[in-house]
């Protein structure tokens, strides 16, 4: 039968036609102003001073956010220690768990009110932050809840105990599930915590902090202090602090590791990533294009081991490109409030900006981009889902972490080849395999430099499961019992 | 002119990932004017089905009076795409449906086993197309097809394509008798390439019927279909679709895997009996804001 090319595209303009279908924002209580979470109190900051925070899908201002400085930070880890040596250290395990427990409950209790916050202030889609972002922060609560009393068994004869004081700075990308991958782990350890989340993205940490005097924890053995930068150099360098665990960009990463060598300090560092996706030609095709549209536009590529280098096998490189591009067509980008939108908001105009400038780079190093034509808001920082074809290894595409919607894409004729390809990068967070073929997913996963490897899926998070990179992705684990491991003296 | 491909070699589908997806339709949230819309869509899609040892002229002559005034309270209606029936009852709906527009489908090939010769099969459906059926629905033989026997299972769709004529012919390929998603997937591609204007599902006489993740296979087996050929093949799941909700999932479903261009019951059909009443129940639900009892929509 001839055939014209251009028929054969099928048309999905209807999809993005459903009619509003908005989350409620009346479950959402934000103050006007947050203060800082100071020994089991709000604490009007010595700074006095406050910055906004918004919503990246209206830039609308949704509440003042207190500035911790020096002093501030220096109150929070007094607070911490404090707490740390006259009761958390000497509080039972199983004393422990019980809080620790009370605390994945309330989150489950107030799961809507924490996903509709979640997603007004940093803008993923209201289905992430409920199906996803609320649910998988109260597990991984649960989780480490069950490990409090048996760290004699994780850890046999080694005699654990805990480090101390721990500063813990998260990023923005998911904020309330980085704070639990953070706090839980450290208190079902016997740890404290001074936690500094993003400035973007203060305000579902605070909601945790109200949820932590719901719970009764002790005072001070959770801290929360909010602001930029500065505030977190400060933490990094109070010489009081046992442990840093830091997630966040590898250039700040760097920073944190120069600044703690020569003391005691110890760290875990989780940084950025620039994951291979490789699909096999013998793979379940459909089923990989899902594979790649999960890899790289969940939370609008803000995910540190987004699967953002696709390789594909030349043999089903026109297949998969035609699949993929279909699919883009059926993405909903838009309001993250509605709960059919796909694609929300980019978290911050800066990131915004960043993503904008490697569009213009791929285009200007020669690569071919397409964006699916969907509409997007004229308020607020939105991306349409982009892919970038005829990518070379030496484009600064395929090297650098854009941290957006965007995928490059190259193509390899043999394993060996894409092993080497994969491998070529500072990075090494995460990877993908796509195969039908048990034995390539041994040889590939055992050659990958990448802490996590998904095989035949992709970006799926469980508390049981260690999660940690190789090279500059930073290193350390978080999850599972590995992540015991490193607020442990054993 | 596009080669049979080597059905041995059908596309793999990974039943995680597959499931997984199929759940993500399931996740849209229809509302308002979009519901109403779905609604009436699924509704123009039926093939309003009785297949049953005891029908008689009677019962056939009620559902196509169903068919075509699904509730007449409400205005503007749309009614079913058609009624599906055993051979012997076509001449009946037929005459039944008149001028209506509404399609007259038959099941035939030794329905719902397909256990019997080519022959009986081409005759039964000769029969039921010479009684004036629109639409052939057969069922394939699992039994060969499980014994790997593809060619056999190729011929005689092809045999029973030839003897349909004009009319459209459905390939049911039992996915409840068939086990994996990859074996949907490779009946899928068989039926296609041997002619099928439909693929569906099920019989609606085995547990489990239509699920989504199996039609989702169908449906990507369709689209991998119109990539390589530009030829479309239409859709039917069969069985098990009774509520409203679920037949909005699998119009999202629809949408977002073949897009426009199949939204319509030229294209994909639902084939159910007591779905029509639970469409019909939500529409009124959307029209008054109230649900009204059961009672208030004819059985038939």
């Amino acid at each position: 039968m001839a055939v014209k090319k251009n028929t054969l595209k099928l048309k999905f303009d209807s999809s993005r036609n459903l009619a509003p279908a908005l989350e409620s924002k009346s479950v959402a209580k934000i103050a006007e102003r947050y203060d800082l979470f100071i020994n089991g109190k709000f604490e009007k900051p010595s700074s006095k001073k406050y910055f906004d925070t918004i919503n990246p899908a209206s830039e609308e201002k949704l509440s003042s956010i207190a500035v911790a400085n020096a002093a501030d930070v220096n109150k929070a880890v007094v607070a911490a220690r404090n707490a740390y040596e006259k009761g958390w250290k000497k509080t039972s395990p199983k004393e422990r768990a019980k809080y620790i427990y009370r605390i994945a409950r309330i989150i489950q209790e107030r799961a809507r009110e924490l996903a509709v916050i979640e997603t007004l202030d940093g803008g993923k889609p209201i289905r992430e932050s409920r199906d996803f972002d609320v649910p998988t922060a109260a597990n991984h609560f649960f989780y480490y809840a069950g490990w409090a009393d048996k760290l004699e068994y994780a850890f046999p004869n080694r005699n654990p105990k805990p480090l101390g004081v721990a500063g813990q700075i998260i990023p923005w990308n998911f904020p309330l599930l980085m704070a639990a991958w953070k706090i839980a782990p450290a208190l079902a350890t016997g740890n404290t915590v001074v936690l500094k989340p993003a400035e973007t993205t203060s305000l579902t940490a605070l909601k945790l902090a109200e949820i932590i005097q719901e719970a009764d924890l002790p005072p001070g053995v959770v801290n929360i202090i909010t602001g930029a930068g500065a505030t977190g150099a400060a933490l990094v360098n109070h010489p009081d602090i046992n442990k840093i665990a830091f997630t966040g960009s590898t250039d700040v990463g760097k920073l944190i590791q120069k600044a703690i060598a020569g003391t005691n300090k110890k760290a875990t560092l989780e940084l950025g990533g620039k994951a291979a996706n490789i699909i096999f030609d013998d793979a379940p095709l459909d089923q990989a294009v899902e594979g790649i549209i999960n890899g790289i536009f969940f939370n609008q590529g803000h995910v540190c081991c987004a699967g953002s280098r696709l390789f594909v096998q030349e043999s089903v490189y026109k297949i998969v490109l035609q699949k993929l591009k279909d699919r883009m067509e059926t993405l909903i980008v838009g309001d993250p409030m509605d709960k059919n939108t796909d694609i929300g908001a980019i978290n911050s105009k800066q990131q915004l900006e960043v993503i904008n400038k490697y569009l213009k780079i791929g285009q200007q190093e020669g690569a071919e981009m397409f964006q699916s034509a969907c509409s997007i808001p004229k308020k607020g920082f939105y991306c349409r889902p982009t892919i970038f074809t005829n990518v070379a290894q030496s484009n600064r595409i395929a090297q650098e972490e854009i941290f957006g919607p965007v995928l490059s894409i190259q193509t390899f004729r043999t394993e060996d080849e894409v092993i080497e390809k994969a491998n070529n990068t500072p990075f090494g967070l995460s990877a993908g395999v796509w195969t039908d073929k048990g034995s390539k997913i041994f040889n590939m996963t055992s050659k990958l430099k990448a802490g996590v490897i998904w095989a035949n899926t992709y970006n799926k998070f469980d508390p049981t499961s260690p999660f940690g990179g190789f090279k500059e992705s930073g290193f350390g684990r978080e999850g599972g019992l590995h992540g015991l491991g490193a607020y442990l003296k054993v | 002119m596009n080669t049979i491909p080597d059905f041995t070699i059908s596309p793999r589908i990974d039943q995680v990932g597959v499931e997984e997806r199929a759940s993500r339709f399931t996740k849209r949230s229809i509302k308002n004017e979009t519901k109403i819309i779905g609604l009436k869509l699924a509704l123009n899609m039926i093939d309003l089905t009785t297949l049953e040892g005891k029908d008689t002229d009677g019962k056939v002559k009620q559902l196509c009076y169903k068919a075509m005034h699904l509730h007449d309270v409400y205005v503007g209606l749309p009614t079913v795409a058609a009624i599906c029936v055993y051979p012997s009852m076509v001449g009946v709906a037929k005459k039944a449906l008149g001028d209506s527009g509404i399609k007259v489908a038959s099941v035939a090939t030794a329905f719902p086993s397909g256990q019997s010769t080519r022959d009986i099969k081409i005759r039964d459906t000769k029969f039921a197309i010479s009684q004036g059926a629109d639409e052939i629905d057969m069922v394939i033989s699992r039994g060969k097809f499980h014994q790997g026997e593809y060619n056999f299972v190729f011929d005689e769709i092809a045999a029973i394509k030839e003897a349909c004529g004009n009319a459209r012919l459905k390939v049911i390929l039992e996915t409840g008798e068939l086990g994996t998603y990859d074996k949907v997937r490779k009946a899928s591609d068989i039926a296609m390439y041997a002619g099928a204007d439909f693929i569906k599902t099920s019989t609606g006489k085995i547990s489990p019927a239509a699920t989504m993740p199996v039609t989702l296979v169908m449906l990507e087996a369709i689209r991998d279909f119109y990539y390589k050929t530009g030829k479309k093949i239409a859709m039917k799941p069969a069985g098990g679709i009774s509520k409203a909700k679920l037949a909005l999932h699998y119009l999202v479903m629809l949408n977002e895997v073949l897009g426009e261009g199949w939204m319509n019951n030229e294209w994909f059909r639902f084939g159910a009996s007591s779905l029509a009443n639970d469409i019909l129940m939500q529409l009124m639900k959307q029209r008054t804001g109230l649900y009204q009892s059961g009672d208030y929509f004819a059985n038939d």
